[in-house]
């Protein structure tokens, strides 16, 4: 194993799951024989605000949290909060963004305007994938499960066998949300570039 | 084979000590700590419970203590103010079965209302201090505490932080060990702290005090890892962890036990380098201590005055690294967190800023009423607040200066109590906004006295905040539904115009509980 460490920024919003996917994604680099931590910020998370997650493996991991500029993938589950992290991307790395939109209450109040130029903006920053994850999520049964349809998305880039994800996923979740997030993660997966 | 997984800090805290044989545990939720107590709460042979405040959570634990168990008490890093008044006479009694006390520290304040740094309390109180760089240091470092408790007759802090606390990271585990009950045996001398006892009781605290630096010297949570003979950093807590990232060829003196801070090692490893930095998060508590023994060291001031420390500072200072990647992105709009979809405790806050309404707030989901849209909230200092400092508002406003305290059921529970039977024995006519959703929200619904279940779902009495006031000497305590603002705003202009002491208890269950139960 070389010494080099993935570094993966997950964002959203509160409430679409970012904790449960870091979980699982932390999970998954783990089992794969690598040191790995995961270190998010909790607190204000479930009322709608912005929520970041680092999630970093390898061979040994020293600090919980990814420098600004070295993120390998900045998955975003919202694309307004995949451009306020963008600068957690290194250069040449790739966004992996749910083509999703959450309007802040700045927003909704007037006060600011939504981004209409997201995409272009981000590909100053490096690589922009744009996957359809929460209406892949819909066509599997539900919108919730638009976290582990990003997962799927984000399953491609890296050399684990999908048995390994669905075994973390299904350890995850009870037994009920099993099928949606099996179909959920299968469909990201398939839309995923590698 | 030991069992290995990923763990957050905070549950390998609660794994730690449940193998070091705790019988009781106790708490009141603040972030970053709040984790450990319900990981607690998740162990059978554990005697767990939310206590109403920090101060009776340390006072339960000491009690616990007396009677010979192993006791964990933690705390976010503001709550040991409010039990600072038994930790202090809790050093000078010394403890029969050990008892750690976590801090949960937090620098970048995420969820709290300062950056206070509690090793200055471990220096303050004389409380030996360990401080875990990871969970697995953390469970390590949570039992090893235990020992050094009951092998030195002392209460023990365990000071985490954030980055440590919401970190999952590698832990082996182990299994529990049945610590026996220590025989309690009646010993005023000790623990009944009249001047004549503490006076002597004094002289044990110093003896101690030799005795655990002594051991802050030569444990093995203190050392040296002896890399380039040039530079050397002294660092303790997280920041070990960004210092080896963004510095690896760099010697590191490891401060694990950071109370009473191990002169002699410093000096050894001083010694043995060159230049000399101190990474460290908050105040210049490493630093300051280098600098009175002499010796040159820089880093601290230089680097980080504010907030949480991270690899990348010490890659730009230091290595004069850069990724090469653009800076954030401008003009992206704010996404503040806002009260849930349904909150029934949101009107309130449009009739109090839409009547021009003082108000004195406090610590909850309500503190975001000082943020946009609503702007309602005038001060928010800390627990219980409000309610007393509307009592001095009124003392000295001007007569058409109409103002509010406003705190929740649990912070009411916590500290806001007491503040009401002051307000009525003083006479004032303050009027207090309790609002009552029946659980503590903001912490991720923590059960409290209003609840009617405890920590591990069994049932218990609910106090009625309304009959709980009129004992206390409201007589004027009204309820109001939260949904309805004409109705709201009737009663608040008729109770802030009111020449007598008055209470609108705003009674909605918070949404949250009533969607997800």
């Amino acid at each position: 194993m070389s010494d080099q460490i993935i570094n993966i920024l997950a964002v959203g919003v509160g409430g679409q799951g970012i904790i449960r996917l870091s979980d699982i994604l932390a999970n998954v680099a783990f089992r794969c024989g690598n040191d790995a931590k995961k270190s998010e910020i909790h607190g204000l998370a479930q009322r709608g605000g912005s929520v970041t997650s680092h999630i970093r493996w390898g061979k040994k991991v020293f600090s919980p949290i990814i420098t600004e500029g070295e993120a390998d993938y900045v998955l975003a589950l919202e694309e307004l909060e995949a451009l306020r992290y963008a600068h957690f991307l290194k250069p040449g790395g790739t966004f992996i963004v749910n083509d999703f939109r959450i309007e802040p209450s700045s927003v909704l109040e007037g006060k600011a305007e939504y981004p209409a130029d997201i995409d272009a903006r981000l590909a100053e920053y490096g690589k922009v994938e744009r996957i359809l994850g929460s209406a892949i999520a819909k066509d599997a049964g539900n919108i919730k499960a638009s976290n582990i349809a990003m997962l799927g998305a984000l399953s491609k880039h890296f050399d684990i066998l999908e048995a390994t994800w669905l075994e973390v996923i299904k350890e995850s979740l009870p037994e009920k949300l099993h099928e949606l997030n099996e179909k959920a993660f299968a469909a990201g997966r398939a839309a995923g570039i590698s | 084979m030991p069992e290995k997984k990923l763990m957050m800090g905070n549950e390998a805290v609660a794994r730690g000590a449940w193998e070091a044989g705790v019988r009781v545990s106790t708490a009141y939720p603040g972030t970053p700590a709040t984790e450990i107590n319900e990981y607690m709460s998740t162990y059978e042979d554990v005697d767990t419970e939310w206590s109403v405040n920090e101060k009776v959570s340390l006072e339960v634990a000491i009690g616990a203590s007396l009677m010979g168990a192993r006791v964990l008490c933690s705390m976010k890093q503001v709550g040991v103010n409010v039990a600072a008044d038994p930790l202090f006479s809790l050093v000078y009694t010394g403890i029969n079965g050990g008892l750690v006390i976590v801090t949960a520290d937090e620098p970048g304040l995420h969820s709290s209302q300062n950056e206070q740094d509690n090793r200055y309390y471990a220096m303050f109180a004389q409380v030996p201090m360990f401080e875990p760089a990871d969970a697995q240091e953390a469970r390590d470092m949570v039992k090893r505490a235990f020992e050094v408790s009951e092998q030195f007759d002392t209460p023990v802090f365990l000071r985490m932080t954030t980055r440590v606390c919401h970190t999952r990271t590698v832990v082996e585990c182990g299994e529990r060990t049945e610590v026996p009950l220590r025989p309690y045996e009646k010993n005023p001398a000790k623990y009944t702290m009249v001047p004549s006892h503490a006076y002597r009781r004094h002289f044990d605290v110093e003896k101690r005090m030799t005795k655990l630096i002594a051991l802050s010297d030569t444990c093995e949570e203190n050392r040296i890892e002896m890399r380039s003979p040039d530079f050397g950093v002294v660092t303790s807590g997280v920041c070990y962890q960004y210092v080896r990232e963004a510095l690896p060829d760099y010697s590191v003196l490891k401060i694990g036990m950071s109370y009473p801070i191990p002169n002699q090692l410093i000096r050894t490893f001083a010694s043995q380098v060159k230049y000399l930095y101190v990474v460290e998060e908050n105040r210049s508590y490493l630093e300051k201590a280098i600098l009175v023994l002499g010796i040159p060291v820089e880093g601290k001031e230089q680097l980080l005055r504010v907030g949480e420390f991270n690899a990348g500072i010490l890659k730009r200072r230091i290595m004069h690294q850069d990724s090469g990647q653009k800076g954030p992105a401008q003009n992206v709009p704010v996404r503040t967190p806002g009260f849930c979809k349904g909150c029934g405790h949101k009107f309130i806050f449009e009739v109090l800023a839409e009547n021009n309404i003082t108000v004195c707030g406090d610590i909850g989901c309500y503190g975001l009423a000082a943020l946009p849209p609503y702007n309602a909230l005038d001060t928010l200092i800390c627990m219980g607040a409000s309610v007393g400092m509307n009592h001095g508002v009124r003392k000295v406003a001007p007569k058409e200066l109409k103002s509010v305290g406003v705190l929740g059921d649990s912070t009411f529970f916590h500290s806001g109590m007491t503040n009401l039977a002051n307000i009525v024995f003083n006479k004032s006519d303050a009027t207090t906004i309790i609002l009552d959703n029946r659980i503590t929200a903001m912490t991720g619904h923590q059960p409290n006295p209003s609840t009617g279940h405890n920590v591990k779902g069994l049932e218990s009495p609910a106090l009625d905040i309304e009959t709980l006031c009129r004992a206390l000497g409201i007589k004027h305590v009204y309820r109001v539904d939260g949904y309805k603002k004409d109705e709201i705003k009737a009663r608040v202009l008729e109770e802030v115009a009111r020449p007598e002491a008055s209470v609108i208890i705003v009674d909605e269950k918070c949404v949250m509980v009533k969607k997800h139960g």
